[in-house]
């Protein structure tokens, strides 16, 4: 299976997210921000960092570069697209995914692993993972998803929250919603739920020797859905 | 040409800043406030010479780039 990774300026996960894909068995390239097409992929990540230095709004500067085109082709057609953390940003700049990510409730930035319940309904990301609570890492200053009460209501009609955070127990409250996010959302689908878009890094947690290893099921449910 | 131009949180958006502005103001002494929303402010310098035209451009911009309308209203002075 063939990954990209989109490099942007102040782009800082990306190399995170490579290791991680070709451990679990991706063929991944690099491919950079003012390139006008990406490599023939079955799947295409928006990594996580300060792409551009969150000017203006985390993300909107990205969700105007030269390979984004491409990426919204590639989506439309039905292909995997993954945005994790500034990715997410970025695809709700493009308008990709509903909604938008505010500053923090508390205004902190929050570096530091949480937990959460994945959607396994009818989706290549989650849908085989046997885990119910999954422990994730986050590293953001604006996560804190927001969307209209009439979009709310359309994306659980279509079953389109993807991630919710919870508690070790999987109690999802407000006690376990780091950033103040609606209904403790940290992460969303499209419609056809092709495109991910979510706030933790399941990338920084595939390896025992790491705080975590679930991000391991992450990437080995999504690549078994692709062969 | 110079067009200005004020972006700021939608009602009903949580406005952190706005917030922790508020209390500070409040903790200074300015007990009459009671509530800050925080939004931005740009200076558009722009080649064409007819107001009308460069607010329309400007209100483009503001559509594509300088707002997100799931969050923000915009307002061009």
């Amino acid at each position: 299976m063939k990954s990209s990774v989109i490099i942007f300026p102040g782009s800082n996960c990306d190399r995170d997210m490579d290791v991680a894909l070709n451990k679990f068995g991706f063929k991944n390239k690099m491919v950079w921000h003012n390139d006008n097409v990406i490599p023939k992929s079955d799947l295409v990540v928006l990594p996580g960092g300060f792409s551009y230095g969150d000017y203006l709004r985390c993300g909107s500067i990205a969700a105007k570069s030269n390979i984004i085109n491409s990426v919204i082709e590639f989506a439309n057609k039905g292909g995997l697209v993954i945005g994790i953390c500034n990715g997410f940003q970025i695809l709700i700049e493009t308008g990709l995914v509903t909604g938008a990510l505010l500053r923090n409730k508390y205004l902190k930035f929050i570096c530091k692993n949480i937990f959460v319940k994945a959607n396994k309904s009818h989706n290549k990301y989650f849908n085989k993972i046997k885990k119910d609570v999954l422990e994730l890492h986050i590293a953001h200053n604006d996560g804190n998803y927001f969307c209209s009460e009439d979009d709310l209501k359309t994306m659980e009609d279509n079953d389109q929250i993807a991630v919710r955070y919870c508690d070790i127990n999987g109690e999802i409250s407000d006690n376990s919603n780091p950033n103040g996010s609606i209904q403790n959302i940290a992460g969303v689908f499209n419609k056809k739920k092709n495109i991910l878009g979510m706030m933790p890094h399941p990338e920084r947690v595939i390896d025992n020797c790491l705080s975590s290893n679930d991000g391991s099921y992450f990437f080995e449910n999504l690549l078994s859905n692709m062969k | 040409m110079k067009i200005k131009v004020i972006v700021t949180p939608k009602k009903g958006v949580l406005d952190p800043q706005g917030k922790a502005i508020q209390q500070t103001l409040n903790s200074m002494n300015f007990i009459d406030v009671n509530e800050v929303r925080q939004g931005k402010y740009f200076e558009i310098n722009t080649n064409l010479e007819d107001e009308k035209d460069a607010k329309k451009n400007v209100e483009d911009m503001c559509k594509k780039l300088l707002a997100n309308l799931v969050i923000e209203d915009f307002e061009i002075l």
